[in-house]
């Protein structure tokens, strides 16, 4: 093996690639739920779909979107590579265990977090990825000569999102995302030595905000069509304007 | 006798005990009873008193690692109720006192469980993969003949505060039995760093923490998941901050140093 394959088969190198696969799927996060507040902008999904049209057409995304496909795949591949190694490393387990005396669930439970993440994801890749991209979907119509030979995805939005359990899974996703970056986000940076007293507690309480914000935004998604929209896809009179204040500052 | 109180209630417990003959045999855990435990006594004096029994009634008494008594060898490795050292905060078994129990209580007593520590017999474990990841690399070289002047280096007072924090670590991996993962993240970034940061670890710097790294690989550890348990568990307090510069360390270490292999 090269030093550079020992590198990053070590276990320390394991975690290295970890975190930083972790910290750009955390950008990845931020791009996308600022992207999918579009859906709050009570337009019909007029800038959703042209939001959505430009990411599935434009090259400078669809060659990032590579980049996305790497991070993923190696933050899922070293996760079970250091499960697994984690695991042989106790193989006569203890009659008690009382881990929550000295630490946090979620720091002792990523791999659950993350598998429920994954599970997710695949629905959701399948959901609306592959349908957005290798056809299914109508078109918007209408006369709006802007977005009427658009993809319709809003709709497939609003269709999926007053489906009960699909509403309940992606809450239950987002609450998993939301406890995986509890831990992961500041747990990045210590993997990569970055801990220093004076900006650690920052890293620290802006990771729990971000975890807070990012889930919650997500979870919201679902929840505000199940609850405020009718199938097709036109906002209640009672729905609560905050969203759509902030997405109208994007 | 001095400091101890005299209106301490003598206690009976139960303890569940790990029982294994040898590193091969399969163990289980076995019930025993001890009575009229002092408060005052030590957690390791009650396990004296236990074999004491257990040899007047013929039989063979339980093996559990201890040296000095003072916690301060690193020798006693007891997980005790789920805990490494057990419920208090910041001590080794040995400076665990029976107080911290109450009469009637049920005790499970564990050895430390990690594939790279192997059982030797009950509650004794063989921790000499520390001492193999310490020939790895946790040395400094030292000039032969006459010894320099103390105040010849100039070291930060700080700096050095720092290096005699890490420098407390006694070895007796309690953060292996802690953490989730039997990773020995927190024992190896306590030697690393301690030299690290220090003039005298300078020549050996990169070699030392690529070499205790693959050791610690080798000897088949965990790898860190930065969870904290090892460090809220350290009976000498050795902070999570040592593990973020041993992280460091390998990094620069890794993409700078001349090692190829």
């Amino acid at each position: 093996m090269s030093w550079i394959t020992k590198t990053f088969t070590s276990s320390i190198g394991r975690k290295i690639i970890m975190s930083l696969t972790g910290l750009f799927l955390c950008t990845f996060l931020v791009v996308h739920l600022i992207g999918n507040l579009q859906l709050f902008k009570h337009d019909q999904g007029a800038a959703f779909n042209t939001y959505s049209h430009f990411m599935g057409t434009n090259p400078v995304i669809r060659t990032i979107e590579w980049g996305l496909v790497l991070g993923f795949g190696f933050h899922i591949f070293e996760a079970w590579a250091l499960t697994r190694r984690n695991k042989a490393a106790r193989t006569q387990g203890y009659a008690q265990w009382h881990a929550e005396k000295n630490s946090e669930w979620t720091s002792r439970n990523m791999g659950i977090l993350g598998t429920i993440i994954l599970i997710f994801l695949l629905v959701h890749l399948y959901n609306f990825f592959w349908r957005a991209r290798f056809g299914g979907l109508p078109k918007v119509g209408g006369a709006n000569p802007e977005v009427r030979d658009l993809d319709n995805l809003y709709l497939a939005v609003v269709d999926s999102f007053h489906v009960w359990w699909y509403v309940l899974l992606y809450v239950l996703a987002q609450i998993s995302l939301g406890y995986h970056l509890w831990h992961g986000f500041r747990s990045g940076f210590q993997t990569l030595g970055l801990n220093h007293r004076k900006y650690t507690p920052l890293i620290k309480y802006v990771g729990y905000a971000f975890a807070v914000v990012v889930s919650a935004g997500f979870a919201s998604m679902p929840l505000y069509f199940f609850l405020f929209t009718n199938p097709q896809g036109e906002i209640a009179a009672n729905a609560p304007s905050l969203l759509h204040t902030i997405a109208s500052a994007f | 006798m001095a400091g101890s109180n005299p209106n301490a209630k003598p206690m009976n417990l139960t303890l569940n005990v790990w029982r294994q003959p040898n590193r091969t045999a399969p163990g289980k855990i076995v019930e025993y009873h001890v009575k009229d435990i002092s408060p005052d006594m030590s957690f390791l004096e009650m396990l004296d008193v236990l074999n004491e029994d257990l040899l007047h009634a013929g039989q063979d008494p339980v093996a559990f690692d201890h040296d000095c008594r003072e916690g301060i060898c690193g020798s006693c490795d007891l997980f005790i109720n789920g805990r490494s050292h057990g419920p208090e905060k910041g001590t080794t078994t040995c400076q665990l006192h029976m107080r911290k129990f109450s009469d009637g209580d049920t005790i499970t007593i564990e050895p430390w469980r990690a594939s790279a520590f192997p059982v030797n017999k009950d509650l004794s474990v063989d921790r000499s993969a520390f001492d193999r990841i310490i020939q790895a690399g946790g040395y400094v070289s030292v000039n032969t003949g006459g010894a320099p002047d103390g105040n010849e280096i100039p070291i930060p007072k700080e700096i050095s505060d720092r290096a005699f924090e890490a420098a407390t670590c006694i070895s007796c991996g309690a953060c292996v039995a802690a953490c989730k993962n039997a990773s020995a993240m927190l024992f190896v970034s306590a030697k690393v760093s301690q030299l690290a940061l220090l003039p005298q670890g300078q020549p050996e710097r990169k070699t030392r923490v690529e070499n205790m790294v693959a050791q610690m690989d080798k000897e088949g550890f965990g790898a860190c998941s930065n969870i904290g348990s090892c460090a809220a568990e350290c009976p000498v307090g050795i902070s999570l901050e040592n593990i973020a510069i041993l992280n460091r360390e390998f990094l620069a270490a890794k993409a700078t140093s001349n090692n190829l292999a």
